[in-house]
């Protein structure tokens, strides 16, 4: 009886969490799929399923011949959905780089700090990650207005006589990705900076390397995986980010995130949307699994 | 050698100023007399006071805190069990596609999470509203929880639990009394990320949510709409006062018990 | 028969061919994939015994003591203790605790409540578990710590807190994983004294499993030395060091000079073996191959004599050399003889007196020698 309690018990913690996911988490991307095939119509829901459930897989089969691709080709034929995953692509790829860059010399910094201030600094990144992203997004507008406090402080100051317009530019959405993610892109370069050995570069320079050459040639290589999984955690959600471009961008801006959510809400055109975000998902997929293969080997060497 | 060269210090202090000065500003604001939320007029309470007369706001705070408070609850309970099958049963079948599915939701695109939990929740007919947020929450902060406590399991010593089985505990039993305390640092810092994670949304909760289900954050995202105002201002600063004051808490508390083992430890190695 | 070396006890139920042994494996293999860490295994070890599982990491020694303790099924073969084969009971049943490397103290309980952790687990009423933890805490002399926690131990006291959690519940067999490995070697050796006798006060049986060879031949009855999943030798330690059974043994225990050669007769329990170097070795000791088969004869260096002189009695054994190398370590001088045919052998002499009047130098021209019985004849 208790074995059978035990066997039980090991069951049920792997069955529970599963069958969540796969409920709520796997189904419903089959659900997009499907009614990205579907047609739109006038009802509620507005869409006209292109197959339904009861069918079964011979039923499906059946009427895979009639599928609708018209919103995938619609998709093509309009460029605005082109330019938008392509702006969406560029402007994250951009701002990865730019965390990157800002972020390397903040991670590397605190990696070098006396022992005792790290964890606080640690803290100290860790803790705007937990105040909303929507306020840290809002408190932007604020800076970045024609009449906001930037363009004041440089006035001020005389570096400028007009005030610079950013807010509604893609410089903003730039500035907006860059300080939202920054700290994602900290805390893995940190943590594989953190416990790089320092001996390592001690003995890179005993062996005749100057700091910079001992740098470049024993920590960044030993950082990569840190790089890796930073880029990834900023780059992925970046591609599909609504809030920033949204609040900060212009109403010319084109991000594929925005374009889904006013397809969805604005032109309720549910099958468009549905398209959208399935040919989203496999732009996404690819880095992804990527994602997935540096997390899956980071937790073999951990066991 | 441990030399912090002004490089680095120039480079951490810039850093934290770039993190930290728009958040110092939008506090600062909130006390502000005029309306321009960009021009300073002296200091004033009446936004905090204008705040708590506003009742949609309020009823949002009220709605957010609900559904924060109990699907943070369920996504640890939750997540806790995809970590100690990841970690604890390393063979089973459709092991892949399960680690597959903790980690995608970190990265996933809100837009994407949303609009699939939305047509889900229209696909098997079940009426949106406050019930349909937390789901939609439990499920993608449950794998942020995951990778907290899965990090705890990794790094602890799977003999303390050989130990307990061989003293005669059943599998059960081990977890709960000698798994479970040890890892339970761990699960609070997984249910207070999910807490945070849930107070925050706005996207994922804006296509998930129904009449009479408004959030917060959907409150102040409609309301920036409109135009920056110091009531917002006002109640984002409270926010942060309340995460700050609950992250530096905890980690006070950390840092004491930490100070505290490390004396023990010297005390015991002292011979004392 | 001559006897090997020091016994300790006259314990040795294992020649006794009507003693029923306590726990038995019987051809036992357990594979990890393609990896094989015990195979084909049979082992005897008898009530009351001490007993050590030497071999270097990767033998499969601890694969054998986890699959004693329940935390590793064989792959085949069966496991009898005490007259029950438990291959099928999960480890919370079995009548056997084990001590762990790392201790595996629970950190979130005190000394006490890890000491009744087992007694709890089994019900036993309230007052009788507080009655056997203090005496458990009496016999491990940690009275004064039972409040603390772990992490307000020194590395010994956290030591004998982990013996106290294990014999606490009184298992039939005490599973002892590298359970001095993480002492300091002052601490290790008093300890090891300390474990004896505490194994012959409570009259159990222990299995203890450690890479240390001083450490097995200074606690054990009897030591399996294992390789590559298999059982080598088992024997008592004066057996192992004075009589190994193979290359492998003699190597692996201690120091050994191995001379390789041809059996050219044997007869009467003597063999004369030709060795490589270009002499003729006699001797009494060791398996006795056929007539012309090869054979190794090992030797340990502090049975070889280095004199300058010839050995006047012609019935030992001797070669010609010279002297390559010498280590003074203080207590013993150890010699490193170059042979006429080019093999370097070691031998070590004690130095019993402080001065030593013209000792041996480098590169002199020396015999070295040895008895019939000093060395053992290994069969290839």
């Amino acid at each position: 009886m208790k074995k059978l309690g035990s066997a039980i018990f090991s069951r049920l913690v792997i069955i529970i969490p599963y069958a969540w996911l796969l409920f709520f988490f796997l189904i419903p991307f089959f659900i997009v799929f499907r009614i990205s095939l579907s047609t739109t119509a006038i009802a509620q829901p507005p869409y006209e399923p292109a197959f339904a459930w009861s069918d079964g897989l011979s039923g499906v089969w059946q009427k895979m011949g009639q599928f609708s691709f018209d919103n995938f080709v619609w998709l093509t034929e309009d460029a605005l959905y082109f330019n938008a995953y392509m702006s969406s692509l560029w402007i994250a790829g951009v701002s990865t780089l730019v965390t990157l860059l800002i972020g390397y010399p903040i991670a590397y910094g605190m990696a070098q700090a006396p022992r005792t201030l790290r964890p606080t600094l640690l803290m100290l990144v860790i803790l705007p990650f937990w105040t909303s992203f929507l306020i840290r997004v809002y408190a932007w507008i604020a800076i970045l207005k024609p009449e906001g406090l930037l363009n004041q402080f440089l006035m001020n100051i005389g570096v400028i006589d007009q005030p610079l317009i950013i807010m509604n530019t893609n410089w903003a959405i730039y500035i907006g990705i860059v300080y939202s993610y920054l700290p994602f892109m900290i805390l893995p370069l940190y943590s594989a900076l953190e416990k790089m050995d320092n001996t390592l570069i001690e003995a890179a320079q005993d062996l005749g390397c100057p700091q910079i050459t001992a740098f470049w040639k024993v920590t960044f290589p030993l950082s990569i995986p840190g790089i890796i999984a930073g880029c990834m955690l900023v780059f992925i959600p970046a591609v599909g980010e609504f809030v920033i471009p949204d609040l900060l961008g212009g109403s010319q801006t084109l991000m594929i995130g925005k374009t889904l959510w006013n397809e969805f809400n604005a032109n309720r055109d549910w099958p468009v949307s549905a398209a959208v975000a399935t040919i989203l998902l496999l732009i996404l997929v690819v880095p992804i699994v990527f994602f997935q293969n540096a997390q899956a080997k980071a937790e073999e060497q951990g066991r | 050698m441990n030399t912090w060269s002004r490089f680095n210090i120039a480079s951490v202090v810039l850093g934290f100023s770039f993190l930290y000065l728009p958040i110092v500003l939008l506090v600062v604001f909130s006390f502000n007399e005029s309306k321009l939320v960009t021009v300073w007029a002296g200091f004033s309470t009446k936004w905090y006071v204008s705040l708590f007369h506003n009742q949609g706001l309020m009823d949002a705070a009220w709605v957010t805190i609900r559904v924060a408070l109990i699907s943070a609850t369920a996504a640890t309970a939750l997540g806790t069990m995809a970590a100690l099958a990841l970690t604890r049963y390393t063979r089973f079948r459709g092991r892949l596609l399960f680690s597959g599915m903790v980690y995608a939701p970190l990265v996933m695109p809100e837009v994407i999470t949303g609009l699939s939990l939305l047509l889900l929740f229209v696909a098997i007919g079940f009426d949106r509203g406050f019930v349909t947020v937390m789901l939609a929450h439990i499920t993608f902060s449950m794998c942020f929880v995951t990778v907290v406590v899965q990090s705890r399991l990794l790094s602890f010593d799977r003999s303390v639990e050989e130990a307990a089985l061989d003293l005669g505990a059943t599998p059960v039993r081990t977890f709960l009394e000698v798994t479970l305390p040890i890892i339970a640092p761990a699960v609070l810092s997984g249910w207070m990320l999910a807490l945070t994670l849930s107070l925050d949304d706005l996207v994922i909760s804006s296509f998930t949510s129904g009449p009479g289900a408004t959030t917060l954050p959907m409150k102040i995202y409609s309301q920036v709409r409109l135009g920056v105002t110091p009531e917002i201002n006002a109640a984002c600063t409270l926010l942060i006062g309340f995460v700050a004051i609950g992250v530096i808490i905890a980690s006070v508390m950390t840092k004491r018990r930490e100070v505290q083992r490390q004396r023990d430890e010297q005390a015991a190695f002292a011979g004392r | 028969m001559k006897s090997l070396g020091n016994i300790r006890r006259a314990f040795a139920p294992w020649t006794d061919p009507d003693a029923k042994p306590y726990i038995t494996f019987r051809n036992v293999t357990k594979r990890f994939g393609d990896f094989t860490a015990v195979d084909d295994l049979t082992l005897n070890i008898y009530h009351r015994e001490f007993f050590a599982l030497l071999g270097a990491s990767g033998c499969g020694k601890s694969t054998l003591l986890r699959m004693l303790a329940g935390f590793e099924r064989p792959t085949s073969g069966e496991i009898i203790l005490d007259g029950q084969d438990i291959a099928g009971i999960p480890p919370y049943k079995r009548p056997v605790n084990m001590m762990f490397q790392s201790y595996a103290l629970f950190p979130h309980m005190s000394v006490e409540s890890n000491i009744g952790f087992g007694l709890r687990q089994d019900g036993m009423p309230k007052n009788e578990i507080a009655e056997r933890v203090a005496q458990m805490l009496k016999l491990v002399k940690l009275e004064k710590f039972a409040k603390r926690k772990p992490h307000q131990l020194s590395g010994g006291q956290r030591q004998r807190v982990a013996l106290a959690r294990s014999l606490a519940k009184r298992p039939k067999v005490l599973l002892l994983d590298e359970p001095l490995g993480a002492l300091d070697k002052k601490l290790r050796e008093e300890t090891q004294f300390e474990l004896m006798d505490l194994q012959q006060e409570l009259g159990l049986t222990f299995v203890v499993v450690t890479h240390d060879q001083e450490e097995a031949m200074t606690m054990a009855d009897r030591i399996a030395v294992m390789s590559h999943g298999k059982v080598i030798q088992v024997a008592t330690p004066a057996e192992i060091y004075e009589a190994p059974n193979s290359r492998f043994v003699a190597d692996f225990i201690g120091d050994v000079n191995i001379l390789d050669g041809k059996v050219s007769a044997s007869g009467n329990g003597k063999i004369e073996l030709a060795v490589a170097e270009g002499f003729t070795i006699r001797t009494a000791t060791g398996s006795t191959p056929a007539t012309g088969s090869a054979a190794g004869f090992a030797i340990r260096p502090e049975k070889l004599k280095v004199t300058r002189a010839a050995p006047a009695d012609a019935s030992v054994n001797a070669a010609q050399g010279e002297i390559w190398d010498i280590g003074y370590l203080g207590d013993m001088t150890v010699f490193y003889v170059k042979l006429d045919s080019g093999k370097v052998v070691k031998a070590s002499m004690l130095n019993a007196q402080r001065e030593v009047e013209d000792p041996i130098a480098y590169d002199e021209k020396v015999w070295v020698s040895f008895g019939e019985t000093a060395g053992v004849v290994l069969k290839d």
